[in-house]
């Protein structure tokens, strides 16, 4: 009786903390609601699987239990219950998946108007490229890194001059914007996460990776890595700011594209051996 | 002794002419084979107990090493709770200390508790008692499979010992940061993990050649594949998973120290670190993630299996039915093995694999939960119109069919490829994983040890000490990982130190605090679980032979508890499947699988 | 061999507690397979490394495809180390037939060719590690290089562990106590092991040269 009793109290308590406890997800804030559609659904049907057996589970605990006059059924099989309950799970299953698979084809294709932004992580902290006129990003390798290319921007790529560089952890984006993020790395893994957009995605050296979203609300987001990447793997934090199309534009004049920026570091290095010299 | 099991041989082979009937009959065994290999009796005290040859001891043996270790990894998980749940209070521990207890303890806990205890442990006790043979067909293999997980068991310490440190790589282990200078224990101690990890499988394949092999052949006369108790089933398809599986492992550990220490690049891509580019360059770190998670689900399984077979066994015999479909049951151990192998990367949908493959692996994933849910449906159904005697092992057996089907289902949101996407890495993933290969088979690997203690030491455990164990452990395991599910719906990411400055935490607090005081009650009640273990061997309540009334072959041996060679004289002769409790017609209510027909009054197994 | 006829789907669908199949069930006498323990232990050891060696295989075609592959340049030793173990091969198939014939004299002569035959194959492979070394080879130096590292030692690890067991039974010939039977079989199921290492060393040689 007792023993029955709690543990109905326990799938009782798991219901009421499900429905009545402050711990929910954060709103979503873009077009990634239908994911959130797909755990409410399996919420539901898994739920309730959970729910039925094992409340039948208690209910058989208290109603079968030992009485010294008692015998228990002899059955060793009961061939239509069971393709039943086989054909009840995979209806359930496939429930499940269809829409999760639909989702999913949407979440890896990328619609052609997305406006693409490299994501660069290294241990521990988060740059961004953009993009200038051309829309298209210049190519990059790690062998050309230096202090003149903190991108290791490939110089030959005409796409490459006008590149946005920001060498900051925080990244604007304009309000219902669509964008691909093309995610670098240049050490170990990382993964670009942020809450309210549901979206992630590994970020691994050597390799581009990639989704997309469109962030459908005003705000301040902050960045997660979700991939652990070493010692200071919770300390890797970063911004996103969504900003209205005024904002935006302000923040995108101040920042310096590539080909600045090389004038500037050549600027900078012949004051440097000007001064030697002196 | 010898003499008299020659006899036994020699009647053994004369049954084997009159085979016949639903296989073809067995041709005699040609005389170029090797004859039965007779049993090593040990004379001193260092070849009975300590270089054990026998399996009882070995089991035993492998039983206290992995629990041994496992106490290490609950003391790690302690560390690592009170900083998250009281990060100001608690500050001796740094971040380099806290992820190399993550590493750890993950590591212990999957690999050196669980599936040792199950497969060495459980294994080799049960296996030749349960199919009705003297031993492990290879007893010296057999002994060098336990002495080889030891060293590495030592090799594994050792790495605490070393300058910085245990690796703190997480459980994963995934190159290239685990072996580069931003993870702590990246010189010495992923080494040393890598090379324990090797010595594991060495050591594993050893044993687990005995207990397929054991299973295949050695069983008793009478004793079909159809007539084991399905704890057997289900050891031995985690056992094939098992060598098919953990050769990934080897492979992956193999190439990474070569990476680690010959500055080879089979998964170092082109990287830039510390100022400058390495001198490695164009290998995959993919690459790695698909052989560890080639491994690492069927590990997954490799756990589950015998838990299952074992649960099986426990509610039939303490509900006093016959397991619901038996052969449903059967079938869904093998179908879900051999899924296994064909899901892995289901733990890499946000790894920047190829996308498509999310499809297939999402719905190779979410098929194996028919078959599991099949299971699920017959332990329940197996209660319905049962006797049910609600004993010890019977309470954990039902506590695990609660944390089962919760942690169970939480898999099919992680498994559908799209969910994944905002919840892998999360809070919610370790929960998951907690309750359905952590909490739900330690109920069974508890179940287990009160239902099977008896038979090792002729002593019951302290009841009321293990009524207060099921229920603190039950209720309190259920507490700590049912809340943190939704720690990973607000997106706490998993693998952080601390996150109290970031704006997802401030609700969380409170959670976290509680999380940690259940963690540690839990904890601590396991050291009461251990005292029982170590007094009731001496203290406990004398208990009578088969003490549970259960029909399967260990309970039937003619020493009790078993002596070497398990069962006297002559081998028993198995007349019937392991399942007929409360058989219509009979008079009695049990009736072992060793009783001939003829002794007992019309017993029939009515079909129904 | 074996004669059991094992249909699983047949296995997996008795009904254990019908009464018509227990009476089937009481005549069986416990064995799954028509063989000795010794021989099924053996084939399952090779089944684990096949897929230990088919994992290198996937792994070696991986990493292949990436740009900074360079294949390596096979030395004329190999092909003569690749001749030694053929031979050793058929030797010890020789063996195994002169003990069926129960010929132990010849046996133990071709059991020692064989065992001279292995010990300088895995010299020569050593040999070759050697040269690889003087032309500054390393197994950092490139991908290739670490894999054909890899490969022979890991190859090289199974053949000394085939010699183990080849030395017990040459051992038992050498000083004439033996049991007959034990021995035949343990030549024989060295023999399939030795056939064994030879056809992976074929496929892994095979693929270095191919690539």
């Amino acid at each position: 009786m007792f023993v029955a009793i709690i543990f109905a109290l326990v799938i009782v308590g798991s219901i009421i903390f499900h429905f009545w406890s402050p711990w929910w997800w954060t709103p979503v804030a873009s077009n990634w609601g239908n994911i959130d559609d797909n755990i409410i659904l399996s919420f539901w049907v898994t739920g309730t699987v959970f729910v039925v057996v094992c409340l039948f589970m208690a209910y058989c605990v208290w109603r079968y239990r030992y009485r010294p006059d008692r015998k228990a059924e002899y059955k060793p099989e009961d061939k239509k219950l069971e393709f039943r309950l086989t054909l009840i799970t995979a209806l359930g299953v496939a429930a499940l998946l269809a829409p999760g698979l639909v989702t999913w084809n949407q979440y890896i294709s990328v619609p052609k108007d997305a406006m693409k932004i490299e994501v660069l992580a290294y241990q521990w902290g988060w740059n961004f490229r953009l993009p200038g006129n051309d829309g298209a990003l210049g190519t990059t390798s790690v062998s050309l890194i230096s202090d003149e290319n903190p991108y290791g921007l490939n110089p030959e790529d005409p796409n490459s001059k006008d590149d946005i560089l920001v060498m900051d952890a925080d990244l604007h984006l304009k309000i219902n914007q669509t964008v691909k993020i093309e995610l670098r790395s240049l050490d170990v893994l990382h993964n670009f996460y942020i809450p309210q957009f549901r979206a992630k995605m590994d970020m691994i050296p050597g390799i581009i990776s990639y989704y997309w979203f469109i962030p459908e609300k005003k705000g301040d987001f902050e960045i997660l890595c979700a991939e652990y990447c070493g010692l200071g793997h919770y300390v890797m934090r970063g911004r996103v700011l969504v900003d209205d199309e005024k904002d935006y534009s302000n923040w995108l004049a101040r920042q310096i594209t590539y080909e600045k920026m090389l004038a500037q570091k050549s600027v900078e290095k012949k004051l440097l051996i000007a001064e030697n010299k002196n | 002794m010898s003499d008299e099991y020659k006899d036994n041989k020699i009647e053994a082979k004369s049954a084997d002419s009159s085979s016949g009937g639903y296989a073809p009959p067995v041709e005699h065994i040609p005389a170029k084979e090797a004859p039965e290999q007779e049993l090593y009796h040990a004379k001193s005290f260092w070849t009975k107990w300590v270089f054990s040859q026998d399996a009882k001891v070995i089991g035993v043996q492998y039983a206290l090493t992995a629990t041994a270790i496992g106490l290490v990894g609950l003391v790690l998980s302690w560390g690592m709770r009170l900083q998250l749940g009281f990060p100001e209070t608690f500050s001796f521990l740094g971040p380099a200390t806290y992820y190399q207890s993550v590493t750890m303890h993950g590591m212990i806990m999957v690999i050196y508790l669980l599936t040792a205890l199950f497969l060495g442990g459980f294994g080799n006790y049960l296996i030749p008692l349960m199919v009705g043979a003297r031993d492990m067909v290879f007893p010296y293999v057999n002994m060098v499979s336990y002495w080889v997980f030891l060293a590495a068991v030592l090799v594994l310490i050792a790495s605490f010992f070393v300058p910085g440190g245990p690796t703190g790589a997480g459980w994963t282990l995934y190159p290239p940061q685990a072996i580069l200078p931003g993870t702590p224990g990246s010189e010495y101690g992923i080494v040393l993990m890598l090379v324990s990890l090797s010595m594991f499988v060495i050591g594993f394949t050893m044993g687990g050649l005995n207990y397929v092999i054991t299973v295949l052949q050695a069983r008793t006369r009478g004793m079909t594949m159809m007539r084991m108790p399905l704890t057997v089933w289900g050891i031995f398809t985690a056992t094939i998973l098992a060598l098919l599986a953990f050769p990934a492992l080897f492979v992956a550990c193999i190439m990474m120290t070569l990476d680690s220490i010959l500055g080879t690049s089979f998964f170092m891509p082109d990287i830039f670190t510390m100022g400058e580019k390495l001198k490695t360059g164009g290998g995959s770190p993919i690459l790695f993630q698909h052989l560890f998670w080639f491994f690492g689900h069927p590990e997954v399984y490799i756990v589950a299996l015998p838990a299952f077979g074992i649960v099986s066994d426990l509610i039939s015999v303490h509900a006093r039915k016959n397991i619901f479909g038996y052969r449903m049951m059967v079938w869904a151990i093998v179908i879900i093995g051999a899924l296994s192998f064909v899901v892995w990367a289901h733990h890499m949908y946000v790894s920047g694999m190829n996308p498509y493959f999310g499809f297939f692996f999402a719905t190779t994933t979410l098929i194996i939960a028919v078959p599991t849910a099949i299971k699920v449906y017959n332990w329940v159904l197996t209660l319905w119109r049962g006797n049910i005697h609600l004993t010890i092992p019977m309470l954990f057996a039902l506590g695990f069919i609660v944390t089962f089907v919760n942690g169970g289902i939480t898999g099919l949101f992680l498994g559908n490829v799209i969910i994944d996407i905002p919840l892998s890495d999360t809070y919610f993933v370790v929960a998951h994983f907690h309750m359905v290969m952590g909490i739900a088979p330690l109920m069974v690997v508890f179940g287990a040890i009160y239902h099977w203690y008896p038979l090792i030491t002729g002593r019951h455990l302290n009841q009321t000490l293990g009524k207060i164990h099921f229920w603190v452990t039950f209720l309190g395991a259920y507490a700590i990982y049912f809340p943190m599910h939704y720690l990973g719906f607000i997106g706490v990411p998993r693998r952080y130190f601390e996150m109290y400055d970031s704006p997802y935490m401030t609700s969380a607090i409170g959670l976290n605090q509680f999380i940690t005081i259940a963690a540690l009650i839990v904890g601590f009640t396991q050291i009461l679980f251990l005292y029982n273990i170590f007094s009731s061997v001496f203290k406990g309540e004398k208990s009578e032979r088969n003490p549970w009334k259960a029909n399967s072959l260990e309970w039937h041996t003619s020493d009790y508890p078993p002596t070497h060679g398990n069962f006297g004289k002559e081998l028993p002769v198995v007349y019937r499947w392991p399942y007929d409790f409360s058989v219509p017609g009979s008079d009695k209510e049990y009736i072992p699988q060793d009783v001939p027909p003829s002794q007992v009054s019309t017993a029939k197994a009515e079909i129904t | 061999m074996s004669n059991k006829e094992l249909n699983i789907f047949k296995l997996l669908s008795q009904k254990p507690w019908e009464p018509a199949q227990a009476a089937l069930d009481n005549e069986h006498d416990g064995k799954t397979f028509g063989l000795s323990k010794a021989k099924l232990g053996v084939r399952t050891v090779m089944v684990v490394s096949t897929v230990i060696f088919s994992l290198f295989v996937v792994s070696y075609s991986d990493r292949m495809l990436v740009h900074d592959w360079k294949s390596l340049s096979e030395p004329w030793l190999l092909w003569i180390n690749t001749i030694i173990l053929i031979f050793a091969s058929f030797i010890f198939n020789k063996a195994k037939v002169y003990s069926d014939q129960n010929n132990f004299n010849k046996s133990k002569n071709a059991l020692l060719l064989v065992g001279f035959l292995t010990f300088s194959f895995i010299t020569g492979q050593l040999l070759v590690w050697q040269h690889f070394v003087s032309i500054g080879q390393y197994a950092s130096t490139n991908p290739a290089n670490a894999f054909f590292y890899l490969f022979t030692a890991l190859h090289g690890l199974h053949l000394l562990g085939g010699l183990f067991f080849w030395g017990k039974a040459t051992t038992k010939l050498l000083t004439n106590n033996f049991n007959v039977s034990k021995t035949k079989q343990a030549i024989e199921l060295c023999a399939i092991y030795w056939h064994f290492l030879l056809i992976v060393w074929l496929i892994l040689f095979g693929l270095m040269i191919a690539t």
